[in-house]
């Protein structure tokens, strides 16, 4: 099992999800963002930090990268691709995900643990959490306030898209708990197709507990199983699902 | 061939919460200036573009900005042309 | 390449070199003489410039490196001590670790935001061209009080540029420290310290060997930024200077450092070159000169090679502009090519701009005509060194001398209403606000985060943990320069032992005023000694550091700011100790003496407004002996938490313990019985050293006082910690307080956030 880690000039967190797939029991395959082939891996994490310096807006440029275009094409096979933190503002950027992250309420860079809830465990990216259960790992962003318009959002609700929503430490919800402004206090979501998501905080970041967490390892594990049990039906059919989005 | 200078303006759509905004507003506001309703915060890019009218480095531009410039979930921009460089 | 071999003759254009100028080099005319000694001739307008930034106080020490001489620089595992971008130490399994702090506190004085961020981007390159990966980054900053609107904005920039730039870099921050005192009103010191990792086999030194071989100006262009930045942070700022006189502020660029730090570790892993330096103070003038005489050999450049973004750069500005995120590469004769392609995937220029020579100078020429060419070593090494003899100011004396007991006396509501507000100082109080504008987590190695002791990494793939602190209390070091500065070596090694590590070797950044004031001379004599003396007891050599002189404004100086950035490691990070008390029940034990010293005290400062008495004295052997107790303890398991006691005394120290860090589940309570024979305020408030405040199981409580009397350590119980959400209780003789968490919670996680309130 061969999962890629996408490294654009300015990545800073490909090390971290290199490790945290090697801990899941996977290969990690570093590919430079120059790069036009995924080389027959078996998924794609396209990682933190901040890609050719966060200039103009964060993602705006990575995602005219060389590697985007096998990237897309991936992910409109239906295939399993993982952004976290930039590399949910590079594939919001890259049409692959609605919405956009914006500067925080704060107007600060915010680094700090948090807590999520897990609203589903049915799909490749959660199979390893209980729904509802709670996690803690750290953020560390200053644009990850998520924004979608209204239609978009009643979209990623009513079809259960959203996977892990800021809360307090007993689960509930609160704006209290809403740690940079994000509507409907999400944290991360995944595309029509269900093949792709993108989250803010840092599970890579929350892979063993002398780091103090790891709440983030479950995550790259059931990125792991599913790669090992998705079959082709299920590929096609998120792959029907995703083309109907972007058509949309 | 021309160059033509070229501003963009990227702002943000209406109704999308601008804290940046917000803040100056309130800074503005604790100096004295009152009178200041609303305060929107985006972005001056200027480019310097060679082409052979000013109509077509516009619709250069515009198209730039449709790809690259600006984010049309939260964006909108405004091209102008400012005379030849 | 021109191969002209003529002197260099003087510019159209250049001024006439006339005592005036010279002067407005800021080099004494005996200082001039020296250099027409050395070359043997009257110097161009070039050349001129040349020394007047290699001869400044912030490249050539002058004022400072016989001191420096006397403080100790050697161990066993010393592998590159100072004179290098960074010193290196041996921490094990053949990894070797590079640090170095260096100081912006001028730049930040003028534009707080660009002045920080660049600050930062200097002290990584200065760690990577050592080949090593920068890990994390500490700060040590000192303002002015928080009420002041211009501290506000200063402190607000100062964060902002600091988290801006190494966020983007990719470098977690692993604490340091933040003091607010009117003593830096107008004169902010900001440090920045930088840590990094390599196999030991890695190192690469800033030389420039091998006749023949190509220098290379690699990343940004070179602007008209902050030439003469170098001379300009030798000088005081006063009142007079606006705007326009000044020169332009330098600005930074992360991503392009991202760039370089990686491309130079590839080109250093790849052995396509021979040496690498930042061109930092002095830009290019200084890189070129210190590799050539480093190595011994000569460089020869052509500025008009050098990539530029200005038009019409002269040669002086060429040599001495210091714009940011650029460095000199040495690579080997032949091998260009290959080191091109590995800056050209970086997304880096690259530019040809001469060679390593055999001539022994520094050879700059324009388009092939010399314009200057200078001996390498005279020019580095040859700025006169002076040691004029100090006088301590009488106003210290006198304030030193000033009896201060009757502050120690305070009961009933009085005492409490002191414990809340000395918990709720800001230079007390949780700098949550600040570190959570650092990513705190990138990398993934983060054991202890900012907001406990000290900071604490791991090495990836390894048990091996690296601790770092950064300390100095400039109300100790003003009182008292000596025991000051050697109570900031001190301090800094019971943070980085409360984790469980055992310190091993220091860097430093001194920040003071004027040398050419007898009284900060006294000043920076004293503090160096202190050093010195700390750091043969402890064992922690010097492996480097930054002078920073002329932190003044208007004649007024800072104190003086003798920071120590202490590393340390420990064997096993599963070992490590946390700061604050985990579990109901657990006894609570103190290490060391109480002795109810108030002089210079937060205390004192904070509620009368006094800064005065003698600052807490340094047993430099029971010093020892505690900061070797404390990782034989860590090692045996037995400790539940460690924490040392400093600025705000016993008081902020309980609180911190009870507390914890925010956002990690609710603070504990304690019950604590003090019995000392004190004045309850000396007692609880007093700085006194040598103290840690550790608790442990019952079960285990009867080794760690094994391990302190074995290691000579006095250990008594005062207490046991409490139940979740409960309250802090201290007995003391005759008087008893109850503070209730979420009081002190307010008070202290409050406090700055709630001043900073308006800033952005």
């Amino acid at each position: 099992m061969r999962i890629a880690v996408i490294t654009f000039p300015g990545s800073n967190c490909d090390q971290d999800c290199h490790r945290s797939v090697e801990a899941a029991g996977a290969t990690a395959v570093p590919v430079w963002h120059r790069e036009i082939s995924l080389g027959g891996t078996d998924a794609v994490i396209v990682p933190g930090g901040f890609a050719h310096g966060d200039y103009l807006r964060p993602g705006a440029i990575a995602r005219f990268s060389p590697i985007m275009t096998p990237v897309v094409e991936f992910a409109r096979a239906g295939r399993l691709v993982v952004g976290i933190c930039n590399g949910f503002q590079i594939l919001c950027e890259a049409g692959l995900l609605p919405g956009a992250l914006l500067r925080n309420r704060s107007l600060r860079f915010q680094s700090h643990d948090c807590a999520l809830r897990v609203e589903r465990s049915d799909t490749p990216f959660t199979s390893r959490y209980r729904e509802g259960q709670v996690i803690r790992m750290p953020l560390a962003h200053a644009d990850g306030n998520y924004y979608a318009d209204r239609g978009a959002l009643e979209e990623l609700e009513s079809e259960g898209r959203v996977l892990f929503r800021y809360s307090d430490a007993e689960g509930e919800s609160t704006e209290e708990a809403n740690p940079n402004g994000s509507l409907n206090r999400i944290a991360g979501i995944v595309n029509e197709g269900g093949n792709v998501l993108g989250l803010m905080p840092h599970p890579d970041r929350a892979i063993d507990l002398a780091l103090g967490s790891q709440d983030g390892l479950p995550l790259f594990e059931s990125l792991v199983d599913s790669v090992h049990q998705r079959t082709p039906a299920q590929m096609a059919a998120a792959e029907g699902r995703a083309l109907a989005g972007t058509a949309r | 061939m021309s160059r033509f200078r070229v501003e963009v303006l990227v702002t943000p759509r209406p109704g999308l919460l601008d804290p940046e905004g917000g803040a100056i507003h309130h800074a503005l506001a604790s100096l004295g200036y009152d009178e200041v309703a609303e305060v929107r915060v985006g972005k001056a890019i200027y480019l310097e573009v060679a082409a052979d009218s000013a109509a077509t480095a516009a619709a250069r531009v515009e198209e730039s900005c449709r790809r690259l410039l600006a984010n049309p979930v939260t964006e909108d921009f405004t091209v102008t042309v400012r005379g030849e460089a | 390449m021109s191969r002209a071999n003529g002197a260099p003759r003087p510019r159209p254009g250049d001024p006439p070199i006339t005592p005036e100028l010279v002067e407005d080099h800021g080099l004494s005319p005996s200082e001039y003489e020296l250099i027409v000694e050395i070359m043997g001739r009257e110097p161009t307008f070039t050349e001129l410039g040349v020394f007047s930034a290699m001869w400044s106080e912030h490249c050539g020490y002058k004022n400072s490196k016989r001191l420096l001489r006397l403080l100790p620089t050697t161990a066993p595992w010393v592998i590159q001590g100072p004179g290098e971008n960074a010193g290196v130490i041996d921490i094990g399994g053949g990894w070797a670790l590079a640090f170095k702090m260096e100081s912006h506190n001028h730049p930040s004085a003028v534009e707080p935001y660009q002045g920080a961020a660049t600050g930062v981007g200097g002290i990584l390159r200065d760690v990577f061209t050592m080949g090593a990966r920068p890990v994390a980054t500490l700060n040590s900053l000192h303002f002015g009080d928080l009420e002041g609107a211009r501290v506000r904005y200063l402190l607000a920039g100062v964060v902002r540029g600091v988290g801006d730039y190494g966020n983007c870099v990719g470098i977690p921050s692993m604490g340091g420290e933040v003091h607010f005192d009117r003593g830096y009103e107008e004169n902010p010191i900001v440090n920045a310290m930088c840590l990094g990792i390599m196999r030991c086999d890695e190192l690469i030194r800033g030389t420039a060997e091998g006749v023949g071989n190509t220098l290379m100006a690699v990343g940004a262009r070179t602007g008209r930024d902050g030439i003469h930045g170098a001379t300009f942070a030798s000088e005081e700022l006063s009142e007079g200077d606006d705007e326009a006189s000044r020169p332009q502020v330098q600005v930074g660029d992360p991503y392009t450092e991202k760039l370089l730090l990686e491309a130079s570790l590839e080109l250093i892993a790849s052995g396509e070159i021979v040496g690498i330096q930042d061109m930092g103070a002095a830009g290019l003038t200084s890189s070129g000169a210190e590799m050539a005489g480093r190595s011994g050999t000569g460089v020869e450049m052509d500025v008009a090679r050098v990539p530029v973004r200005a038009e019409a750069m002269t040669p002086y500005e060429i040599l001495l502009s210091e714009s940011q995120e650029r460095m000199l590469v040495v690579a080997r004769a032949g091998r260009e090519e290959a080191a091109c392609q590995i800056l050209e995937k970086w997304e880096l220029e690259a530019a040809t701009i001469g060679q390593v020579t055999d001539r022994g100078t520094f050879r700059v020429l324009e388009d092939g005509v010399p314009v200057a060419e200078i001996p390498a070593l005279p020019l580095t090494e040859g700025c006169p060194a002076y040691e004029r003899p100090g006088e301590e100011s009488g106003e210290v004396r006198a304030l030193r001398a000033q009896d201060i007991s009757r502050y120690g006396e305070l009961s009933g509501d009085d005492l409490r209403v002191a414990f809340l507000e000395v918990v709720g100082t800001p230079a007390v109080a949780s700098k949550q606000w600040i570190y959570e504008q650092y990513d705190t987590t990138v990398r993934a190695s983060s054991i202890e985060r900012p907001g406990g002791s000290a900071g604490l990494i791991r090495i990836p793939g390894t048990d091996l943990g690296v601790a770092a602190s950064t300390d100095c209390n400039g109300r100790h070091c003003y009182l008292d320069p000596r025991s000051g500065a050697a109570g900031a070596v001190v301090e800094a090694a019971r943070n980085v032992a409360c984790t469980g590590a055992t310190p091993l070797a220091i860097t430093n950044c001194l920040n003071f005023g004027s040398p050419l004031k007898a009284e900060i001379r006294h000043q920076f004599r004293e503090a160096v000694l202190g050093i010195r003396d700390a750091c043969a007891h402890l064992e922690t050599p010097v492996t480097g550091g930054n002078v920073s002189f002329y932190n003044e404004t208007d004649g007024k100086a800072v104190y003086p700011t003798p920071v120590i950035g202490m590393v340390g490691t420990i064997a096993d990070v599963a070992n490590v100790v946390g700061h604050s008390f985990r579990r109901p029940g657990d006894a609570i034990l103190l290490l060391g003496h109480n002795r109810g010293e108030l002089g210079g005290s937060e205390y004192l400062y904070a509620l009368h407004g006094v800064v005065a008495g003698e600052p807490p004295r340094v047993d430099l052997e029971a010093e020892r002996a505690l900061t070797r107790c404390l990782p034989a303890m860590a090692a045996r398991g037995v400790l539940g938490s460690a924490h040392d006691v400093a600025t705000g005394g016993l008081a902020a120290t309980l609180a911190e313990c009870c507390l914890g860090r925010p956002r990690t589940g609710w603070p504990v309570g304690a019950s604590l019985h003090l019995h000392d024979a004190l004045p309850p305020a000396a007692l609880l408030f007093g700085e006194d050293h040598g103290r840690v405040i550790v608790s442990a199981s019952p079960a285990d409580e009867a080794e760690v006082r094994e391990i302190a009397a074995r290691h000579g350590v006095p250990c008594t119980p005062i207490g046991t910690v409490g139940e979740e959400r409960s309250s802090l209780r201290i007995h003391l003789r005759g008087e008893s307080l109850e503070l209730p968490l979420d009081l002190l919670a307010d008070r202290y996680f409050g406090a700055i956030p709630r001043a900073m309130d308006d800033e952005p």
